[in-house]
């Protein structure tokens, strides 16, 4: 009884427990109801917006459009830079999952080349997360499309159809114009915008392209689309159209400049023409050049390789950041000077192949000497000097300030990046530069623009076409740029028409230049010959039969026609042996300006000689630096001896054995 | 009712069995737009697989306490052999292993130990002399009643499941009348081991979702983004919501299993606040109803076996909403329901079709008048 009686209050205590308990199961149920009813209330009342904010922004991708670059035209609206419509694939780090998958995928899908492969994963490496990197340009439909459907399995992988740009002129246009690059890290930085890192926006990186950035770069477009959480598009929502940049119409004569491009051949060189009536830049070409096109794409390590170990320095601009001597051609500039200073062109000079100034003896480059020597014929036959003869007399000083009149040592507004201006030396630059005082030396040295005095091609170009007119000639790029006519450079008009006889007769008289006589019979080209040392060679002048670098530089000055200037060239051939290297290239570029026919079978009779087109010999050079690569790559590794045997495979076998 | 239906379904309890209908018909509904508004693969099978379990749940409601009581332990003992099968022959499934394939049929062991586990520990309690509910002898059978499952499914892992384990056996302690301030002093000692458990006994991806549900903007693309997209798709749903058919998060599927332990969510965005609410009220109506058949149970057992599988329900959709609101971490537990899946669905339904058996036969309060 006391058991079950015990069981009969333990049970009835028991149940009273329960149902307490169970009381508080209840009330703890109700209570975390309550607390979830709350939270869901607080995140989609109170924070609604940030929620729905957040939701849009994983519905709704916005692709920014790049926009169509601004055309670079020439002076006849032909196009100089334009844009090809382009199906390329590019990489977001960031986006990625497995990236060596997926490089080895599109590598595959995409045939690309080791070389690239390497390249794409070292930019991959370098690059911040939201950099875009390369994989592949100018695709066809079929490996764009091979890519594009296989996207759900491809995270950060991003094909899109879109415009690249082109030079339809390549290398001839390199250094003028420039070219185009991704933004980088940098400009990204200073400029947070997210069109930088659009994949296919690209940014003026050089030339023209840099300079003209704001005009030539466009608003870009917008595309708001629907994507699923793996990127897949399902539908377009709307779409702003991009708002191409403004085409750019400079003064070039497009047809000109590949011709002097190609004209210059395989020497290295610079060709500046000028338009005498308004000083318009017809032509301004460096070579070796980079063809911008291969630079616009993003160009291999073994291409830049290749034009940075090449000694004719294709990644310069000689044009206006080459500094040569000037040479001989300064002397119809000096002659100009001597004639305001009051000389008379009639006193002369007996020339016996040298004169001695102060305790050295200057030889003129005719070592038999020129005999009787006046200012025409100093100027035509080059005599050296009848030049230190006079200058010494006249003085510095009225020489340089006539350089400077006529552009030597001058920075021209030009919108390029950067002018290398070099120097025209009188006494004071010289107290100022060196601390020392001038010398009779220092005269007859710069009268033959030699010594200090250093100028670009541009400058050149400038002092021919201020002597051809008389007037203040200043360079233009930019066509119908409103600008001021060219004032009078005050210059006697019998001192000018003295000195343009004088440089008929260098071509077309008794001269030094009588092979650069025009082809024509209506036009006559009048001119100055250059010839400057580089180094001070014991064995005599610095011709074709010395190493390239020790050769002299080859100029030459023009003008055309003799009796109304309408054309100004200079052209300098670096390391060319002698002016002989250069006027031949004026003669056939001013050729080319009144007869296109004449002059083009006379390029593609040397062509054929050199080795092709520029393109054709870049190709080649390109293949054989490969090849070079690769040998040396090879003995680096082991692999061959430098002997050129291929070393076996058997050995390193046969040690593993042990 | 009235003579026209026949006694046999006159009896059914026709108010539940209509909450549970209108609640997996809206499990239906968000599944269908979950699959981009078709019936397959989920909302079909999701409405058939319902139907089979509550003809089970039906047939169930007919068994009287005592087969209940008599298969309790052999159920328990079962299901902890099958449960040692999943760790010698199971197949390897969704990153642990938890399944096990019988031939005409893959069952979840870990998910049958729910239902077991309750009336295993109930029965012992029924069993356990009243007098002795507070010694040591009530607490031991307890710990080896869990200790045995609980290691099995840990070692899946499957730390959701063991969880609910675990509270479901503790639930029915604690209505079974042990000592309080066991409770108290248990709940201390977690607050204390759990953070050295958190160290030292978590697989680095169970301690990565804990870290993360605090704070899952910061891991946005890793652990985090299934309750970030989560929060994304019930807070843009708004007070309304986008409207039947228009979710974004779950068509375009930025929210993970929306399907399955994130059906709510996918709810939440097209149904709005209302739809949670509406939700939450008809699980509130199964709780209170679950809670009151224990509490009209007459027998010790159905007492106990109806409110530990009662709060078993309750603890799937208690941590899932929390889960999917960002109050808990990412353990994968489904929505009774509304979630797609058939072991979690035949689970829910063993414990309705079993607190159906007791709420028609409440038994008879033994020893009143003995």
């Amino acid at each position: 009884m006391s058991i079950a009686g015990g069981k009969t209050i333990s049970g009835a205590v028991q149940a009273l427990t329960f149902s307490r308990r169970a009381t508080i199961i209840g009330g703890l149920q109700a209570s975390i109801g309550i607390l979830l009813a709350g939270r869901m209330a607080y995140i989609s009342v109170a924070e609604n917006e940030r929620y729905q904010l957040l939701s849009e922004s994983n519905r709704v991708n916005l692709t920014l459009v790049p926009p169509r670059r601004g055309w670079l035209i020439d002076r006849n609206g032909k196009p100089i830079a334009n844009n090809k419509t382009d199906f390329r694939v590019d990489l977001i780090p960031d986006r990625m999952r497995d990236k060596e998958k997926t490089v080895a995928t599109l590598a595959e899908l995409l045939s690309l080349e080791p070389e690239e492969i390497e390249r794409i994963n070292k930019e991959l490496e370098q690059a911040s997360s939201f950099q875009p990197v390369q994989v592949a340009t100018g695709l066809d439909w079929e490996s764009f499309a091979s890519v594009s459907v296989r996207l759900p399995d491809l995270p950060g992988v991003s094909p899109r159809q879109g415009f690249s740009r082109f030079y339809p002129t390549g290398a001839a246009v390199g250094h003028l114009v420039g070219y185009v690059g991704i933004a980088s890290a940098e400009d990204f930085k200073a400029n947070p915008d997210p069109i930088l890192v659009t994949p296919g926006y690209k940014i003026g990186k050089d030339g023209l392209e840099k300079t003209f950035e704001d005009r030539l770069q466009g608003k870009p477009g917008a595309k708001r689309v629907e994507v699923t959480a793996r990127g897949k598009i399902v539908r377009e929502l709307d779409s702003r159209p991009d708002i191409p940049g403004k085409a750019l119409q400079l003064t070039l004569d497009i047809d000109l400049q590949e011709y002097a491009a190609r004209r210059l051949g395989p020497e290295s060189g610079s060709v500046v023409v000028m338009d005498c009536k308004t000083g318009d830049i017809l032509a301004m070409t460096s070579m070796p050049s980079f063809d911008p096109n291969s630079f616009s794409d993003g160009i291999g390590q073994t291409e830049y390789g290749m034009l940075r170990d090449d000694d004719h320095v294709p990644l310069r601009d000689k044009s206006l950041k080459g500094l040569f001597p000037p040479g001989s051609t300064i002397k119809p500039m000096v002659g100009l000077a001597f004639l305001e200073a009051g000389l008379s062109p009639d006193d002369s000079v007996n020339c016996n192949g040298g004169l001695r100034v102060g305790n050295r003896r200057f030889r003129c480059w005719n070592r038999r000497g020129h005999g009787r020597v006046d200012m025409a014929k100093g100027i035509y036959q080059s005599c050296d000097v009848y030049f230190y003869h006079f200058a010494q007399k006249i003085g510095m000083n009225p020489i340089a300030l006539m350089a400077n009149r006529l552009g030597l040592g001058q920075e021209f507004p030009l919108p390029v990046t950067n002018q290398f201006y070099g120097t025209v030396p009188d006494p004071q630059w010289k107290m100022k530069k060196f601390d020392r005082a001038w010398q009779a030396f220092d005269t007859v040295n710069a009268t033959i623009g030699q010594g200090y005095m250093l100028t670009n091609p541009l400058q050149l170009a400038v002092m021919s076409a201020r002597i051809a007119t008389g007037k203040k000639l200043m360079p233009n790029l930019l066509l119908n740029e409103k600008r001021k006519a060219a004032e009078t450079l005050n210059i006697d008009p019998e001192h000018m028409a003295y000195i343009h006889e004088a440089m008929s007769q260098v071509v077309n008289g008794a001269g030094t230049a009588r092979r650069a006589r025009l082809p024509l019979d209506d036009v006559k080209l009048a001119g100055k010959t250059g010839t400057a040392q580089v180094v001070n060679l014991d064995f005599g002048r610095g011709g074709k039969d010395v190493a390239w670098k020790f050769r002299d530089h080859g100029l030459f000055v023009s003008f055309a026609p003799v009796d109304n200037p309408r054309y100004a060239a200079a052209v300098v051939i670096e390391h060319g042996g002698g002016s002989g290297a250069a006027y031949p290239v004026a003669r056939d570029v001013m050729t080319f300006l009144y007869d296109k026919e004449k002059a083009m079978n006379i390029l593609s009779d040397l062509e054929k000689s050199w080795g092709g087109t520029i393109a054709e010999r870049m190709d080649k050079q390109m293949t054989a630096y490969r090849a070079k690569v690769a040998i040396e790559k090879a003995i680096a590794e082991g692999r061959i001896t430098p002997e050129g045997t291929v070393a076996t495979g058997e050995t390193p076998n046969a040690e593993m054995g042990q | 009712m009235n003579d026209f239906i026949p006694a046999p379904i006159a009896q059914l309890p026709w108010k539940t069995i209509l909450l549970l209908l209108v609640m997996a018909s809206f499990g239906f509904v968000v599944l269908y737009s979950a699959a981009g508004g078709s019936l397959t693969p989920w909302a079909g099978l999701h409405m058939i697989r319902f139907m089979v379990f509550l003809s089970m749940a039906i047939v169930f409601s007919r068994l009287k306490e005592n087969f209940w009581k008599a298969i309790a332990f052999p159920v328990y003992i079962v299901v902890v052999i099958m449960l040692l099968g999943v760790e010698l022959i199971g197949a390897v499934g969704g990153g642990s292993q938890r399944w096990l394939n019988l031939g005409f049929i893959r069952i979840q062991p870990s998910e049958l130990m729910k239902p077991a586990i309750i009336l295993a520990v109930a029965r012992f309690y029924d069993l356990l002399p009243a007098g002795q509910i507070r010694t040591w002898g009530a607490i031991w059978p307890l710990l080896v009643l869990i200790a045995f499952p609980c290691a099995l499914i840990l070692l899946q892992p499957d730390l959701g499941t063991t969880i609910t384990v675990v509270a479901g056996a503790m639930t029915v302690a604690f209505l079974a009348g042990l000592p309080m301030r066991l409770f108290i002093g248990g709940a201390a000692a977690v607050a204390v081991i759990a953070p050295i458990a958190f160290f030292f006994g978590l697989e680095e991806y169970q301690q990565r979702r804990v870290t993360t549900f605090l704070n899952p903007e910061n891991d946005p693309l890793g652990a985090g983004y299934h309750i970030s997209q989560s929060k994304i798709a019930i807070g843009s749903g708004g007070i309304f919501g986008k409207g039947f058919l228009n979710g974004t998060q779950s068509h375009l599927d930025y929210l993970p299993e929306g399907h399955t332990d994130f059906v709510f969510a996918t709810m939440a965005e097209e149904w709005g606040l209302m739809g949670g609410v509406a939700v939450l009220a008809g699980f509130f109506l199964l709780f209170r109803w679950g809670l009151s058949v224990s509490m009209r149970a007459k027998t010790r057992f159905s007492q106990l076996a109806a409110a530990g599988l009662s709060t078993t329900i309750f603890f799937y959709v208690a941590i899932n909403l929390m889960m999917v609101m960002g109050l808990a971490p990412v353990v994968g537990i489904p929505l009774p329901f509304l979630s797609h899946g058939g072991s979690s669905m035949m689970t829910i339904m063993i414990c309705i079709g079993i607190l159906m058996a007791i709420d028609r036969h409440p038994g008879r309060r033994s020893g009143t008048f003995g």
